[in-house]
């Protein structure tokens, strides 16, 4: 068991962000977060990163109560990737690296050997051992992120939840960081726009609308044409045409021809 | 072995630091008139504290402990936690032009200041610096009552903070203006851009137990302050508890802040630009930034003040007045000389 929701709900203002949600995640799965602008895949990352509480519902680690641990104990478990995390700081990327030991360390302890060896393992998995002195500001938005995922690692943590980590990349960056996520062989929960990057990267597919579970399973068994029209109030055409025959996703002009979905209006 | 040589060096680097606050704070006082030297401050010092007769006169040696050495302390002792504060507000915060006074904490002293010296209010049994300290508790509840009700995000708490600064100057202006003759406002005015003048040992004493049961409680709290570099939500998911953090070095620095405010006056500039000259020294990390941002901000206050009282002596100028003169130019070097991507 790793993360799990038992009809997890969460409101704003009398707003239903999140509806209902139950989901399981399997242990060293990458499970992607599909769903519109606005569908809840944030918010959902949230509750299960433990920063925001519940309305209603929980969110379970190993088959406990998230409510019931410690933000620390949570913080070494489940590592976060936010879309766009800035600091006005000048910071290099070891110290942002670094900030992934904070949950490990006691508050008066000097930095440890374990620390530092953290540090230094989570620079190499994501090769950037010999940017370590750069400044942040000086970095692309594709080291940006991979800097973020080596501060995440730096956490040794078992669970990576990533929000939108491609958001603001060209496509080669695109392809190469969910490639690393790919490659860290962890239980990961990645929101993503992109379909077809989707089904490319991930084992499962989870898809929102209005904060609910519309579908879920297989890539090949999420992402049909009725369920982008029903979701993404698009027309497409699904192919098995993809890397490993997973699914490719083409778009059409115009307003989808079928499906329960609501139409444009 | 290059982790040894560079805590070696660290540890000299703070040995260094104190000793150039102890020699700053010796070398002032004998600025002035009475022609001290230094031998002669460290001998009244020594005799106060039962090291053997100095051979100083008596009033030298009152000028040395009773006037000079409290007033450069507490110069001291504000320096220090006017800077920290800064730093903290502009870590908490996320904004680099936050100082202590953000959260209205100046304004509401300077309101409770005048409604003693001017209204009377208090019947004579309070004193102008409690007066102000109320008046600073005031503003800043008001202040975490506004934000907390608009949803407790950093933006929402400076903006608050800036409603509160607005109306507690007008209060003050009204009183000034409606009720008190030239001389009174020159007495507020004068306090209001911060003064060192009327320091004595139980000023000292109060404000430097407050500053340093602070700088504990926030050394404390480094990491959590580290982890905000990336703000709340990343805060959050590194193991902080975002609103207890907050709340408490909200607190803490809004008691620095008002215990210090009350014994000399709104003091400005200090908290808000000498953090950013001790990042540009010893980087971004709380747990060498806080003690190095203290340990700038009081050998700077320690010689602004000595400039404030010696320039013009007999005349006096405001300290708040100096600490801009001397610390603007100050920083604009430091601001070209790291120019660069922000």
């Amino acid at each position: 068991m790793s993360l799990s929701t038992r009809d997890v709900t969460w409101s704003i203002g009398g707003r239903r962000i999140v509806d209902g949600v139950t989901l399981d995640v399997s242990p060293g799965t990458v499970v992607g977060l599909l769903g519109p602008n606005g569908s809840g895949k944030s918010s959902l990352l949230r509750l299960l990163a433990g920063t925001r509480a519940p309305s209603d519902g929980q969110v379970l680690l190993d088959g406990v109560d998230l409510a019931r641990l410690r933000r620390r104990d949570v913080a070494r478990r489940v590592a976060v990737v936010e879309q766009h995390a800035q600091t006005e700081l000048d910071l290099v990327v070891s110290d942002v690296v670094r900030l992934g030991r904070i949950p490990h360390r006691s508050t008066w302890s000097p930095e440890s050997d374990a620390d530092r060896a953290a540090v230094a393992e989570a620079l190499e998995r994501v090769e950037l051992t010999s940017m370590a002195g750069r400044s942040w500001h000086t970095l692309s938005g594709g080291e940006r992120q991979r800097v973020h995922i080596a501060r995440a690692l730096a956490q040794q943590p078992q669970e990576l939840l990533l929000d939108e980590p491609t958001n603001h990349l060209d496509v080669h960056h695109q392809l190469d960081l969910l490639g690393l996520v790919r490659r860290l062989r962890m239980t990961s929960v990645v929101a993503l726009h992109d379909l077809n990057l989707a089904a490319m990267f991930c084992d499962r597919l989870v898809v929102l609308k209005d904060g609910a579970v519309v579908a879920a399973g297989t890539p090949s068994d999420v992402l049909t044409p009725t369920l982008i029209a029903d979701v993404y109030r698009v027309r497409a055409v699904v192919t098995a045409e993809g890397p490993g025959g997973v699914p490719s996703v083409r778009f059409e002009p115009g307003a989808p021809r079928r499906g329960g979905g609501p139409g444009p209006s | 072995m290059a982790a040894a040589t560079a805590t070696g060096t660290r540890w000299a680097l703070w040995a260094a630091g104190l000793v150039a606050l102890v020699l700053s704070i010796a070398v002032a006082i004998t600025i002035g008139p009475a022609d001290l030297s230094v031998r002669d401050v460290f001998g009244v010092v020594g005799q106060h504290l039962g090291l053997g007769d100095a051979g100083v006169s008596r009033i030298r040696d009152g000028i040395v402990w009773e006037l000079r050495l409290p007033r450069t302390l507490l110069a001291a002792v504000c320096g220090a936690g006017l800077a920290i504060c800064g730093a903290i507000m502009q870590s908490l915060l996320r904004n680099p032009l936050a100082d202590p006074f953000v959260l209205g904490i100046s304004s509401g002293a300077s309101t409770g200041a005048v409604m003693v010296v001017i209204l009377g209010v208090g019947g004579g049994i309070i004193t102008l610096s409690t007066g102000a300290f109320i008046g600073a508790v005031v503003a800043f509840a008001m202040v975490l009552l506004l934000a907390a009700g608009a949803g407790g995000t950093p933006d929402r708490v400076v903006l608050a903070g800036v409603a509160a600064t607005q109306l507690f100057s007008a209060l003050t202006s009204f009183i000034v203006t409606s009720s008190a003759d030239a001389e009174q406002t020159r007495g507020v005015l004068f306090w209001l851009l911060g003064s060192l003048s009327g320091a004595g040992w139980v000023d000292v004493v109060t404000c430097g137990a407050v500053c340093l049961v602070g700088l504990v409680v926030c050394i404390t709290l480094a990491p959590a302050l580290d982890a905000f570099a990336f703000g709340e939500d990343a805060a959050s998911s590194l193991g902080i508890s975002v609103r207890w953090v907050r709340l408490v070095l909200l607190v803490v620095t809004a008691l620095i802040t008002a215990t210090l405010v009350s014994a000399a006056g709104a003091i400005g500039f200090v908290g808000l630009v000498l953090p950013h000259a001790a990042r540009a020294v010893v980087g971004p990390g709380h747990r060498l930034l806080l003690p190095a941002t203290a340990l700038i901000g009081a050998i700077f206050l320690v010689w602004v003040d000595t400039v404030a009282r010696t320039v013009f002596s007999p005349q006096e100028l405001p300290v708040g007045v100096v600490t801009a003169l001397v610390g603007v130019p100050a920083f604009a070097v430091i601001l070209y000389r790291r120019r660069g991507p922000a």
